[in-house]
């Protein structure tokens, strides 16, 4: 079930039992969800009203049966009304959807223009940083070393980073180990592997050895997915093929230049290589692993720790203008949001297309998948255990890995957990899931085991 | 003659550029094959592929983009997208306080050490090998130590520019004529009034040349600098547009990166002319 399926909607469970945990069925809880929600809940005020006021229902009534009792009796309007009679309903739920204080309200923010960063640079035109009470300037930055370089500088409060990024700072790896955080996941699939358009009769990857392909960074998704892709069809990535790391706009000129083979690389990337005519989109990276993440929203614990507020407004920010773009019909208007120059800087109709779903595959075919891309902000502590055993079969990672320690350390499930629910979304009970990859099922709790079951790894 | 040569000179410049843009136009005419596809397919790709037009743009382009960016260079969009002039400036300034920074300290460093043949050789090793090492490989370091990156676009342009002046400086104060030395000494002239009246003048034409070369280096390493670190200047633009693939405003960047330069340059001519003196 998706973050973002209607909180209201009295079907859905939030946990175990009901959704606040005061009812033993989804049935009772409902009506009392029922009685509190007289009419259907849109806005944001809402939302934050019904979880004000089930709080206050909460205490009031510590005994179910007696609540119950009394919203039978009653009525539920009539509850409603003699509640906010005696208790400030419209007070508390302002200053809970204030929340505290930002400590600093002129932030930057750092990003990569690529698709991935839609809700992070989206908030800026849109108003959603405005919304929670700050001023954030989203800055356009060169490359995933400078944006690692800047953040860690302190020129930018928090940035956009690849998933597994922040546990490479953390640990240390290709840089200075410094504990890094990431309270939510930027984009889930949205990626693509792209060839050249004359290797289009080359489609069994089983003919690629030999072949040099780019990807954005080390420690990237796209190195991991493309590794795993190639090396379950038995090529292995270190001795049969060339990877090279290669900043996502020269990708397009490379590929141009026969530099490269393909790539696989992000969204407005690949269908830009389209949309030139250079190449064709081979596989999208939904097709290797529906759901997985790419880019994550990071700051260091140390800014976490120096501005709690603003660090919990801007993760707010976040969540909420990830939930607006995980909606299919607001799409059109922010790929026209985030195409100008002072954001991506790509045409309007590649970003369209990456966005939509419905685009060009360059072999002259129209296809159609509205979940090309797609948005959703929870981060997964079992996304990070898969990254660390991706890490340690390919040699990033030497000796013994505490994968759990290192998942709950850097993905924050817990607290995007928390303030989620203040703002009236569902996240998930459990920070851990199973997935599959290429139909292959991934256990978070046998880290080790997964990583050993890989024929093709490097030796360590 | 000279006006004649000059003539002359200026119509073959003239035939030259009318030459070369014949050729750009003529190469980058629309020429490509295309493939057929269906309509709906058409309207999802860029005109390279649906109409066979080059990658590379004309001269045509590129003038009726220059034209765009000329009639608004102040423009500010936000902190990702500035006007050509508000990037030049960025850049112009920049450029400055590092060329500053790097004459302050040369100049009178590469004096002392121009004055005492000991220390000049002592130090030779240390500047020939800090010399040559290329902006780009300063980054890092300047990035990691400062933790600034504007701070660090400076750092990376004063360590660039200095070694030109200081080895100039160096060299003009050390080779002094012998003579004039001399007849300083036997009138008595104290060192520092030596330093002043005779060495300073007598070197200047030689410590200019090295602030020459340094400022063409300095616009050189700038805009290297700010592709790597981003934000605003001449380098984040062509880095920006090369992030488009928009060839027509990387090309219209080149043009005025070599027309800043020049000037720079010329600026600087001028400088030596002024304290050129005929033996």
């Amino acid at each position: 079930m998706s973050t973002f399926d209607n909180p209201f909607d009295p079907n859905r469970n939030l946990r175990d039992g009901c959704a606040c945990g005061q009812h033993r069925s989804v049935a009772e809880h409902e009506q009392a969800t029922a009685a509190l929600s007289c009419e259907p809940v849109e806005s944001e005020e809402k939302r934050y009203e019904g979880v004000v006021a089930s709080a206050v229902m909460r205490a009031m009534f510590p005994q179910d049966v007696a609540r119950r009792a009394f919203l039978k009796s009653v009525g539920a309007s009539t509850a409603l009304a003699a509640l906010s009679q005696f208790f400030p309903l419209q007070t508390a739920t302002e200053v809970f959807a204030q929340a505290g204080t930002p400590e600093k309200k002129d932030l930057k923010v750092g990003f990569i223009p690529i698709t991935c960063a839609t809700p992070i640079i989206m908030a800026a035109p849109l108003g959603f940083y405005a919304k929670h009470g700050l001023n954030v300037e989203v800055v356009k930055t060169a490359g995933w070393a400078v944006i690692r370089d800047k953040t860690i500088n302190k020129e930018y409060d928090a940035a956009h980073m690849l998933a597994p990024m922040p546990i490479a700072i953390s640990l240390g790896l290709g840089a200075n180990a410094i504990p890094f955080a990431v309270p939510a996941i930027e984009n889930i699939n949205g990626q693509g592997i792209v060839l050249a358009t004359k290797h289009k009769d080359k489609r069994d990857p089983k003919d690629w050895k030999g072949m040099k392909f780019a990807i954005p960074f080390d420690y990237s998704m796209h190195n991991y997915l493309l590794r795993y892709y190639l090396a379950e069809h038995g090529l292995d990535p270190d001795t049969d093929v060339q990877l090279r790391s290669v900043p996502p706009p020269e990708m397009v000129a490379n590929l141009r230049a026969d530099n490269i083979d393909g790539f696989l690389a992000p969204d407005n990337i690949c269908q830009r290589a389209i949309y030139d005519g250079v190449g064709f989109m081979h596989l999208l990276s939904k097709e290797i692993w529906d759901g997985h993440p790419c880019c994550s929203f990071a700051a260091s614990r140390e800014f976490i720790t120096t501005a709690p507020n603003s660090f919990a407004a801007l993760t707010r920010a976040i969540v909420d203008a990830t939930a607006y773009a995980s909606k299919a019909e607001n799409r059109k208007q922010i790929a026209e949001a985030i195409a100008p120059a002072n954001y991506i800087n790509a045409p309007v109709t590649v970003l369209e297309q990456v966005l939509t779903g419905t685009y060009a595959d360059g072999l002259g075919g129209v296809k159609t998948d509205a979940k090309r891309v797609d948005f959703d902000p929870f981060p997964w502590q079992s996304f990070a255990v898969w990254m660390l055993t991706q890490m340690k079969r390919w040699g990033q990672i030497k000796g013994d890995v505490d994968y759990k320690a290192v998942a709950e350390q850097v993905y924050l499930a817990t607290d995007t957990k928390k303030l989620m629910t203040e703002m009236g979304l569902s996240p998930p009970a459990s920070a851990y899931k199973s997935f599959a990859v290429m139909g292959k099922t991934f256990d978070p709790a046998k880290a080790e085991d997964y990583v050993a079951s890989f024929k093709i790894r490097k030796a360590s | 003659m000279s006006t004649s040569l000059r003539l002359r000179a200026g119509l073959v410049s003239i035939v030259l550029l009318a030459a070369f843009l014949g050729i750009w136009h003529l190469a980058t005419r629309t020429t490509g094959a295309t493939a057929a596809m269906s309509p709906e397919y058409a309207k999802l790709m860029g005109l390279t592929a649906t109409q066979g037009k080059s990658a590379m743009p004309g001269p045509l382009d590129v003038g009726a983009k220059l034209w765009e960016h000329l009639r608004r260079p102040f423009y500010d969009n936000g902190p990702n997208d500035k006007g050509l002039g508000i990037q030049l400036a960025y850049s112009i300034a920049r450029v400055g306080t590092g060329y500053l920074l790097a004459v302050l300290v040369a100049i009178p460093l590469g004096f002392l050490i121009g004055m005492s043949p000991l220390l000049s050789k002592a130090l030779d090793p240390f500047i020939q090998v800090l010399k040559p090492i290329s902006p780009l490989a300063w980054m890092p370091l300047a990035l990691y130590t400062i933790k600034d990156s504007s701070i660090s676009a400076i750092f990376v342009i004063f360590i660039c520019s200095i070694w030109p002046m200081l080895l100039n400086t160096v060299f003009g104060v050390a080779t002094v004529r012998k003579e004039w030395i001399n007849v300083a000494r036997t009138l008595e002239v104290g060192t520092l009034r030596r330093a002043f009246t005779v060495i300073l003048p007598a070197a200047a034409p030689t410590i200019l040349t090295g602030m020459r070369i340094s400022i063409g280096i300095a616009w050189l390493v700038i805009v290297a600098a700010e592709m790597l670190v981003g934000g605003t200047g001449i380098g984040y633009f062509v880095w920006n547009e090369w992030n488009n693939l928009s060839i027509t405003n990387v090309i219209i960047a080149i043009l005025l990166i070599g027309i800043v330069g020049m000037l720079l340059d010329q600026i600087l001519a001028r400088f030596t002319r002024m304290v050129t003196f005929p033996e």
